[in-house]
């Protein structure tokens, strides 16, 4: 499959199952995620989505009973290997959630915490603060107030400085978890716009339950169902002609 | 029989109001009494100078700087050691025998009256490790008293603060003990405070455990080190009223003695739920 | 990022270390208090210990009978309980369900001031305007009597009862008061029979924690109940002085040599009391999970 992907693969998984205690909630999900693109997550709510989500950053380590089987490679390296550093990995596979959720500092803090913490010096702050910022594209709208409340700004906002944190930590690949399900349409269609912009140099993921918003911003879609990946191809393949009946039902609406 | 209905309901929201009277009236008698009759005491004079005659008359200074000792010996050790257990305790601990063993003891050590750290204190401080009665002495029984006090009070602080600030930092790549020190201490802080300050108020007005431990009926001179003897505002009034010289007569300075503690004690806990809510304000804008 | 992770586990260790401070804590606590208190009955038997009527400690033929001590510390609780329990449920009742939440607001912190006055300030004030009161009002030889340490122990265990059964009765769910109300039940109708049964074993918490506030107390009941060690009558009991088994420990501990039995015997009625507090603890711990579950 990968032989499709003009800029190659660049999360792979294989077998993948997880587990929250008894509750097998993946079971056998391999797919490919080609780079530098956007691959968006849809499904019924409570498919797993987040879950898998969760999985390319090691981010369900942080839940008790959680257990997982199976492979995942990114950029070619096995990230549940026991040599991998979950701190490392972090950096280079970046999240931003559902809720925005800066930290209870200032704007500029809230984007150099990440860089502050990873050892920048300085005088590099600055620059990566407004770097970050503008590639988030909330620097014209944020540039004259650095220092006020982080939690001042408006959600939209909010979750565009959210993005703007995680890029501070130049990573290569981003998560996103509904990133606009708390957003009014103007916001939505502000961040989409910026997912289109950063696809260039970062590799996406994103978990939407809008399949508009997945038909509108991604190359490649997945359909998960029940804990299963149902179906997963090129985005226009899987809305004009889905190969599954399950996948099909979704889109045509016949789910809920 | 609706009609009886609200009749009953009459009586009883009555009665309630009553039991609810009775309580602030407890509270406002309790603190008339101590303040109505202390207030004319106390004066700068009252607490800098010595007790003299054989305290009925004089000051309360020795007792007071006591006090403070105390406070600053038993915080010094119950501080630090309360917040690091709660952040094991929070951040840390995966549920599992250790982790009740170690719930079970704080919970425990909060219920346990003071009079017994008082012998515990007796027994281990002063005789086994060979403190002798002493400021030491008492400020780690008391330490021992508020460190459960400490410890719940910085654990509530910790869980209200947001699990998404964890999340986020954590997913900037970030490791556990730094996004612990950089946003979840932080948050956390002001509330921590609050219970910190609240166990000073609980470290001035306790007796029983610094009777046992090295408090003295009277000295004429404060403590020289931290393994001399000392006076304390709690035991002095307590003196004073049961067993000094002449208790009529000193019945005024008793009044004041009285009045120092009430202020200390209640002084601390608005000072620390004004802390509170300034900064709850802060967090809410 | 070997380095790293080392920082990180050191991290770890520390605060473990802390946090098994409290075990060690309780641990130590158990050992010196219960190693001193056995010390007793290498030359007076435990028999005698739990049965011996008397306590006289400093006699030619010293006896050690813990009964009067029990008995004493039993009735003070027993009256500050029968006092403060309906008092502060109906107080717990007032400010959740009746006041405005304005208030409430206000009403909460005053209560909370109880908490904060020391046991001591307690004492005096019970010495120099409750005993003269209670000496006048049931014409006796004196007010330091069992029931003077009760009422003051009462008003000290108050904010620990309301502010526990507070929590309980305001975490009922409104849907469960509104089905009640929605059937043409009164307001007190529906406390009655729903909320405060819905929210009974938080307050059954409430209450066993206060009783372990008002047998642990010591320097209130040693400034108030006269401090004679005699098996009270019961109900009579509370119109005498009594001796508390906390009040034994602060009164005593200052006179006897190091070393005595008398000591010792302190250290035993130090074991008591830190058993019964702890069965409590244990107890109040054990209900307040199971209601947690249930709501
Ligand atoms: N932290 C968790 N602990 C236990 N079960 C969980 C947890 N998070 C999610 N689940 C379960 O896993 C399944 C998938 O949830 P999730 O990944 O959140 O779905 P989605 O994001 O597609 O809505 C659900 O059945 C959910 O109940
Ligand atoms: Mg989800």
């Amino acid at each position: 499959m990968s032989d499709e992907f003009t800029n190659g693969t660049e999360i792979e998984v294989r077998g993948l199952n997880l587990w929250y205690g008894t509750n097998h909630a993946l079971h056998d999900i391999s797919i490919d995620i080609p780079k530098n693109s956007v691959t968006a997550f849809i499904g019924p709510s409570g498919c797993g989505k987040s879950t898998f989500l969760r999985c390319l950053n090691r981010m369900n380590d942080l839940i008790p009973g959680c257990r997982i089987e199976g492979k995942v490679n990114i950029s070619s390296q096995d990230i549940y290997n026991k040599d991998v550093d979950v701190v490392d990995l972090r950096k280079k596979v970046g999240m931003v959630f559902q809720k925005p959720n800066p930290f209870p500092m200032s704007i500029h803090d809230n984007v150099a915490y990440g860089p502050r913490i990873h050892g920048a010096a300085k005088k590099e702050i600055g620059g990566i603060v407004e770097y970050a910022l503008r590639s988030g594209a909330l620097w014209d709208e944020v540039s004259g107030r650095l220092s006020t409340s982080a939690l001042d700004l408006s959600g939209g906002q909010q979750q565009r400085l959210c993005i703007a944190r995680t890029l501070a930590v130049k990573p290569e690949v981003i998560l996103f978890d509904e990133p606009c399900s708390s957003l009014d349409p103007i916001s939505t269609s502000k961040i989409e716009d910026l997912i289109l912009e950063l696809k260039k140099q970062y590799t996406i993921v994103i978990v939407t339950h809008n399949m508009q918003q997945a038909a509108r911003i991604s190359d490649h879609t997945a359909f998960f169902l029940l804990g299963d990946l149902i179906e997963f191809g090129r985005t226009e393949q899987i809305f004009e002609s889905p190969q599954k009946k399950e996948t099909e039902d979704y889109i045509t609406g016949r789910f809920g | 029989m609706f009609q009886n209905a609200k009749i009953n309901e009459k009586i009883a929201f009555s009665l309630l109001r009553m039991a609810m009277g009775l309580v602030v009236l407890f509270v406002l008698v309790i603190l008339y009494y101590i303040i109505s009759n202390g207030y004319s005491v106390i004066s700068l004079e009252f607490l800098t100078s010595m007790p003299a005659k054989r305290m009925t008359a004089g000051g309360i200074y020795p007792a007071l700087v006591g006090t403070i000792y105390l406070i600053i010996g038993s915080m010094a050790f119950a501080l630090p050691m309360g917040i690091l257990a709660a952040v094991y305790l929070n951040e840390y601990a995966k549920p599992g025998k250790v982790t009740w063993l170690i719930e079970m003891a704080i919970s425990n050590l909060a219920g346990t009256p003071s009079v017994v750290f008082g012998l515990f204190g007796l027994a281990m401080f002063v005789k086994y490790l060979g403190f002798g009665p002493s400021v030491l002495a008492a400020s780690l029984t008391l330490a021992l008293l508020i460190l459960p006090v400490i410890i719940r009070a910085s654990q509530e602080a910790l869980i209200t603060v947001p699990r998404e600030y964890r999340e986020a930092s954590l997913a900037l790549g970030v490791t556990k003990w730094q996004t612990i020190r950089r946003v979840v201490l932080p948050a956390a802080i002001p509330g921590m405070v609050t219970g910190a300050i609240l166990s000073v108020g609980r470290v001035a007005g306790e007796t029983a455990p610094i009777l046992l431990t090295g408090a003295a009926y009277f000295l004429p001179r404060l403590p020289e080190s931290a393994f001399s003897q000392f006076m304390a505002l709690p035991y002095h009034l307590f003196v004073l009223a049961t067993a000094g010289t002449n208790i009529a007569q000193t019945r005024p300075i008793q009044y004041g003695t009285a009045l120092v503690l009430l202020i200390i004690v209640l002084g601390v806990n608005l000072f620390a739920i004004a802390i509170r809510n300034h900064y709850r304000k802060k967090m809410h804008r | 990022m070997f380095k790293r992770n080392g920082m990180e586990k050191g991290i770890e260790s520390l605060l473990f270390i802390s946090a098994v401070a409290a075990v060690l804590a309780l641990f130590l606590l158990c050992i010196f208090l219960f190693r001193d208190g056995i010390l007793l009955f290498r030359d007076y038997p435990l028999s005698s210990f739990l049965t011996e009527k008397s306590w006289y400690p400093t006699s030619i033929n010293p006896r050690f009978g813990l009964l009067p001590l029990l008995l004493g510390s039993v009735i003070v609780t027993v009256g500050a309980i029968v006092f403060a329990v309906p008092l502060g449920i109906a107080a717990a009742i007032y400010i959740s369900e009746l006041a405005s939440p304005r208030v409430a607001d206000i009403l909460k912190p005053f209560t909370e001031i109880l908490a904060g006055i020391p046991s001591v300030v307690f004492g005096f004030f019970g010495l120099v305007v409750l005993v003269p009161y209670i000496q006048d009002a049931f014409d006796l030889r004196t007010g330091q009597i069992a029931l003077t340490g009760s009422i003051i122990l009462g008003i000290m265990a108050l904010p620990t009862i309301i502010s526990i059964s507070e929590d309980a009765i305001s975490s009922v769910p409104r849907s469960i008061k509104e089905g009640s109300l929605a059937l043409g039940s009164t307001k007190w109708q529906t406390i009655h029979k729903v909320t405060v049964p819905a929210a009974l074993s938080g307050i059954s918490a409430a209450v066993m924690l206060g009783i372990g506030r008002a047998i642990g107390e010591t320097m209130t009941v040693m400034m108030v109940t006269g401090n004679t060690a005699i098996i009270p009558g019961f109900p009579s009991g509370l119109f005498e002085p009594v001796r508390t088994m906390t009040a034994t420990i602060a009164l005593e501990m200052g006179e006897v040599p190091q070393g005595s039995d008398h000591f010792h015997a302190l250290f035993a009625i130090g074991s008591v009391l830190f058993i019964t507090t702890f069965i409590i603890n244990i107890v109040a711990g054990h209900i307040k999970t199971r209601y947690k579950f249930k709501l």
